[in-house]
């Protein structure tokens, strides 16, 4: 074996590093959309590699849709401290009271279409001209068409007809007044990468993705976590049941698998045996097959 | 476990979402939830069997139209490597799409239909291979089924392609009969083609070296940022940042900044866990200097007894992208690396008829998806290798100064 050569691990992190500072020096206002996620909270360890040993030269943007787990919250205000970064707080409650954004009705109510008018009125307000997002090419067949860069138009919208082809490590960020930019450093991961990174790099997330035993309701195949927000139908009763998260949305939206997998070593285990994408537990991705592309035409990450 | 990105181009009907599928499905990528949403949409729209390119072409207007139009990127892991297919378009009004996705590959694979044989479609992929200097091709020939598995087909075919490519700058081409509808050879060996000893599509795909595919001998360093700390711990530190496009950088190497000339030697390599002894492609690290000398983005560290060329005038094989034609005369700005001039192109050389690898010189218009040779004057000094040499700083990219838009991808010659 050649001796100058990186894995496959290694690869992908000299990429996001690479992407991440050709924000940094492209743009005069980036910041990292952070959600409390898995894939965010890589791309902000990645983001400490970058820079070190300077700060993250950007802050953190956190678009708090009020339907939180608590759990996630107060993932997010330790690692600000622990980085010293800055942190912008969109809240989807204020969209709501200022009348910017309205309440869905109905049996699948949820706040995540709404948090494209907060994520877009942030961007706007705080001058934000790059956004970064933990997007990956392999959650998503639209995801798939996504680029490093990519160009968002004065109304924060997408045109995915219509996007700028992008060659070798040659990244075009030039844009017009009023326009920004959404960058995916790590577009080129799967599921397994960043678990694997995550084992790997030792990076700390969210208790919600370790085997824990929580009271929840069985819907649409699904294990959704009782909360406040919780309204039973028909048939439908509350248990406790022992599960875990594959990702992380919103309390009302994010629906768990039953595991056992309460380490690292235990969730790569898993995830390398499961047989269903990790959007599947998620209500949000359901509605059509182009759910998530008309989403993102409208300003979604 | 090594990184392999590779491309495939071509059209609907000779199989390549089928070969996709096939990778995906025997690799155990595709997930179950995925299928049954292509099974379901496939029910919808009535057909019989499961159309495994809707799993590929995502976008509205690609399912309404069954076309794909842009790249898609697809991911798959077997134990020894990991995979990465940037899957292409193959007409001809998608060559920008097949050089974009080309761009970065390692490896093509280029579908040839065996009741076909050697078509124009095929030349077309095969040259826009050997234009992004993709390193290794393999050559499948598909639908073997569907000719008895016959030997002399395979023959006649890689005859055919052998002749032709003698055209083409390609060392590593590699020939496989293949079936990704009934999968010999894909994944699994065919009990139909004894005739056959070399290894399955997927063992290829496994095995092949692509550790030197990075050129490794001349160290090329474009610096993107700077990062200064301004704290109490690291008060003076001064480090470049970039990623190592070529060569091998070590601490004490004794430096040239170009365009400037400037000269220095490295104090250390710097990434988060500490220093280290030896940077090379495609690592991102940090290099500080000895002196504190003027250097900034766009700027490139070099070493001493190594340096590319420096120059105001670029003679470059061209892929114009855009709808908009190329205006004679105007002026773009020009991308190479992370350093961006403007430039004008001052003469078309020649036009490639890309199926037939004609040069026409009389047809002076760029439009979208042309190929041609052009010469470029730039308003500033770039440092460069020629694309043969290193692809990185090789390649260039036009961007219009209003729309903003990306244009045109260059390759610099020689």
């Amino acid at each position: 074996m050649h001796k100058y050569y990186l894995d496959h691990l290694q690869e992908l992190e000299a990429e996001a590093i690479f992407v991440l500072r050709e924000v940094a020096a492209q743009f005069d206002r980036p910041a990292i959309l952070f959600s409390g996620g898995k894939d965010s909270i890589v791309v902000t360890h990645l983001a400490k590699k970058a820079f070190w040993p300077a700060k993250i030269p950007m802050p953190l943007i956190h678009i708090d849709t009020g339907h939180n787990f608590p759990e996630t919250m107060n993932f997010r205000d330790k690692l600000v401290k622990e980085l010293g970064v800055q942190l912008l707080v969109g809240s989807v409650q204020e969209s709501i009271n200022k009348g910017r954004a309205k309440e869905e009705k109905g049996l699948n109510a949820s706040r995540n279409a709404l948090q494209i008018v907060t994520l877009l009125d942030c961007i706007e307000s705080n001058k934000i001209d790059a956004a970064i997002g933990g997007a990956r090419r392999d959650e998503e067949k639209a995801r798939a068409k996504e680029r490093f860069f990519s160009h968002r138009d004065e109304f924060g919208q997408w045109d995915p007809k219509n996007q700028r082809p992008e060659l070798w490590n040659v990244f075009n960020g030039r844009k017009n007044m009023g326009e920004h930019f959404r960058a995916f450093p790590i577009s080129n991961w799967t599921e397994m990468d960043v678990w694997n990174y995550i084992m790997k790099e030792k990076i700390a997330i969210p208790s919600l993705y370790y085997a824990h035993e929580r009271e929840v309701v069985y819907r649409d195949n699904t294990y959704l976590p009782n909360c406040e927000y919780m309204v039973l139908r028909d048939g439908e009763f509350i248990e406790k049941k022992v599960i875990r998260f594959r990702t992380l949305g919103d309390i009302t939206i994010t629906g768990g698998i039953e595991s056992d997998a309460d380490t690292i070593e235990k969730i790569v285990m898993e995830v390398s045996a499961i047989r269903s994408t990790e959007r599947g537990n998620r209500s949000d991705d359901k509605r059509s097959d182009t759910s998530m592309e008309d989403r993102k035409k409208q300003g979604y990450f | 476990m090594e990184l392999l990105r590779f491309t495939t181009a071509g059209s609907v009907d000779d199989g390549k979402s089928t070969l996709i599928g096939r990778l995906l499905y025997d690799s155990k990528s595709i997930f179950e939830d995925q299928l049954e949403a292509v099974k379901n949409s496939s029910e919808r729209k009535g057909l019989e069997h499961i159309d495994l390119s809707l799993l590929t072409d995502g976008l509205r207007s690609e399912r309404e139209q069954g076309i794909t139009i842009d790249v898609a990127y697809r991911y798959f892991a077997t134990p020894k490597r990991k995979f990465i297919i940037a899957d292409t378009p193959g007409h001809i009004q998608y060559t920008r799409n097949m050089v974009t996705g080309a761009s970065t590959a390692n490896l093509a694979l280029i579908l040839i239909d065996a009741r076909h044989g050697v078509m124009e479609q095929t030349c077309r992929h095969s040259y826009i291979a050997s234009l992004l200097q993709i390193p290794h091709l393999i050559i499948c020939v598909n639908k073997m089924d569907l000719v008895d598995y016959s030997e002399e087909v395979f023959n006649k075919i890689m005859e055919d392609y052998t002749e032709f490519s003698s055209k083409l700058d390609v060392n590593d081409i590699r020939f496989i009969p293949i079936s990704a509808l009934v999968g010999d050879n894909v994944v699994n060996r065919s009990e139909n083609m004894d005739w056959y000893q070399g290894a399955t599509l997927l063992n290829t795909l496994e095995t092949i070296h692509i550790a030197s595919d990075y050129n490794h001998l001349d160290a090329r360093f474009p610096v993107q940022t700077i990062i200064r700390p301004h704290s109490d711990e690291y008060h003076d530190y001064r480090g470049y940042a970039g990623r190592v496009d070529g060569g091998i950088f070590r601490p004490g190497d004794k430096i040239v900044v170009l365009p400037s000339g400037l000269t220095s030697s490295i104090t250390s390599i710097d990434t988060f866990e500490g220093h280290v002894e030896e940077a090379y492609p495609p690592m991102s690290v940090s290099i500080t200097l000895a002196d504190d000398i003027d250097i900034s983005r766009g700027d490139m560290i070099v070493k001493e007894n190594n340096m590319p060329e420096l120059t105001q005038d670029l003679d470059i094989m061209m892929c114009w992208l855009n709808a908009k034609p190329a205006v004679p005369g105007a002026k773009y700005f020009l991308r190479h690396n992370t350093k961006e001039v403007k430039a004008v192109i001052k003469e078309v050389v020649y036009k490639i008829d890309v199926n037939t690898l004609q040069r026409n010189e009389q047809d002076k218009e760029i439009k979208m998806n042309d190929i041609v040779r052009v010469r470029l004057r730039l308003t500033h000094q770039i440092a460069f290798d020629a694309y043969r040499k290193n692809r990185s700083t090789g390649s260039i990219i036009l961007i219009d100064d209003t729309t903003n838009e990306t244009l045109a991808a260059g390759m610099i010659n020689d």
